[in-house]
């Protein structure tokens, strides 16, 4: 028997809780249908994530992608199609490339990354795109071409030394009318590997409090820079991330196992840890880099 | 007679990682480079000023940037013996500068950075006494420990400890004429 998860109109990092809520009574052999047909919108970070749900059923999910053929086309353009089969039974129309000039509001296109050279091969690619958007478009400083490859770079890294297994990232600007009313650029990047708990038990002679949970590890990397490994410069990474989208007055959102933490900046209104969420492997980062306004 | 040594950081990143690559990024990456690095150094008359040159870098991340500049500069600071390699940093955008010196903090270490117009710059940690005596070496040239002494006052203060905590973390060099200077790139 086969279960229909549901996928929302609009999917984006708070409404795919929706979805998640309906894996987790789920055993992992269970087979499920993700249901997209009728999602109108979904943000980089919800179409990686749905790349991630396949990764991390036993049973191969099959899927049925939107029906809009705008959103369908978008979809395919933003790479997801590419990657979806892979991953997926597809059921339905599966839309092809056109052999376009390219969607401009995808400055990356969703990418796999499992190994170094793979963070290479997405800042190489990020480098071209990036300095029309952020500078021209989004006015950010000359300089943030720089410490967003940086914060690209680091973010991937993070699925390289800690998931185990290959995750994907995906970097989109689009107009982010519900609570901005401004462009932002999005980095995603999600994996379903062992999460940043699992991540930090394995480091050697590391005591785990009472407490000890997600939310905690979360909390260790995010807030003190702790990392598995023993080393001093280890850690740096986020820390350097969490400083930059800071700068940019910018949101940091990490999902891990059943919790979730955010920097929050002044113009957004979530909450900055949740915990006793559906449990999900891995983990799912979101950053989002508002388009800088004068001050007047 | 001091030698004086520059490493183009992007030659060695094409030499020993990828002919195409010109962004330094990754750990394994930057750990390929500080060893190419440290192996060229091995081999360098003594006692030299060694240019770390990042000009021709495209990007250096925080990764790279602890492989390369924090490690490096960490297992030299743990050498025995009279320091016989200093390095000079050059080429540094901001965010490169930014992530060094967030690398430098975790390690306690400081270092120093040349800017474009050639001027020497002191980044990382260092205690407040030696960074002001550090100053003085900097602004007057070649001194001696009493013109330091001298200069700042507080005869409370160990000058010559302060001296030899510069000297030993390679941020001045004690010549043969018993006075102290700035490593000079060249």
């Amino acid at each position: 028997m086969t279960t229909v998860i549901t996928v929302p109109p609009s999917l984006d990092d708070q409404t795919l809780e929706q979805v998640l809520d309906q894996l987790a009574p789920l055993p992992a052999d269970q087979k499920v249908l993700v249901d997209a047909r009728h999602t109108r919108w979904a943000s980089p970070y919800g179409l990686t994530a749905l790349l991630t749900i396949a990764q991390s059923r036993a049973e191969r999910a099959s899927f049925a992608g939107p029906e809009t053929e705008e959103t369908a086309s978008y979809w395919q353009r933003a790479g997801f199609y590419e990657h979806a089969e892979r991953v997926f039974e597809m059921h339905g129309h599966v839309p092809r490339p056109r052999g376009h000039a390219g969607e401009s509001q995808v400055l990356l296109e969703i990418t796999p990354v499992a190994k170094s050279d793979d963070v290479h091969d997405v800042v190489e690619k990020i480098q071209a795109k990036a300095q029309t958007i952020l500078v021209n478009e989004l006015h950010l400083d000359p300089m943030a071409t720089m410490r967003f490859a940086m914060t690209l770079s680091e973010v991937c890294q993070n699925i390289v030394e800690h998931a185990q297994t290959t995750g994907w990232v995906a970097v989109q600007t689009y107009r982010y009318r519900q609570r901005l009313g401004r462009r932002v650029v999005v980095i995603a990047v999600c994996d379903g590997g062992i999460g940043f708990r699992r991540s930090l038990e394995s480091a050697q002679g590391r005591k785990l409090s009472d407490r000890w949970d997600d939310g905690m590890a979360l909390e260790d990397a995010m807030l003190r820079g702790v990392s598995r490994f023993r080393d001093p410069g280890r850690g740096q990474g986020l820390a350097g991330v969490r400083r930059y989208v800071g700068k940019w007055d910018g949101k940091l959102a990490i999902r891990s196992g059943t919790a979730r933490i955010a920097l929050i900046p002044s113009w957004d209104e979530d909450i900055a840890l949740r915990e006793g969420l559906a449990p999900f492997p891995g983990s799912q980062v979101q950053i989002t880099i508002p388009e800088r306004v004068a001050k007047g | 007679m001091t030698y004086h040594i520059a490493i183009d950081v992007s030659s060695v990143l094409r030499r020993t990682v990828c002919e195409l690559y010109s962004n330094l990024v990754t750990r394994p990456t930057g750990a390929t480079v500080r060893r190419a690095i440290e192996e060229a150094l091995d081999g360098l008359p003594e006692p030299n000023v060694t240019v770390i040159d990042f000009s021709h870098v495209t990007l250096l991340d925080f990764s790279c940037a602890d492989e390369i500049v924090g490690k490096l500069l960490d297992a030299q600071q743990r050498a025995d013996g009279r320091p016989r390699t200093y390095f000079l940093i050059r080429g540094l955008h901001e965010p490169y500068l930014e992530a060094i010196e967030a690398v430098l903090e975790r390690y306690d270490l400081a270092a120093l950075v040349l800017d474009p117009t050639g001027n020497v710059h002191l980044v990382g940690t260092l205690d407040d006494g030696a960074r002001r005596a550090w100053h003085v070496v900097r602004q007057r040239g070649a001194v001696q420990v009493q013109d330091i002494e001298a200069e700042l006052g507080e005869p409370s203060v160990p000058w010559e400890e302060v001296v030899s905590q510069l000297s030993s973390r390679r941020l001045i060099v004690r010549r043969d004429d018993g006075r102290v200077a700035l490593p000079q790139a060249s």
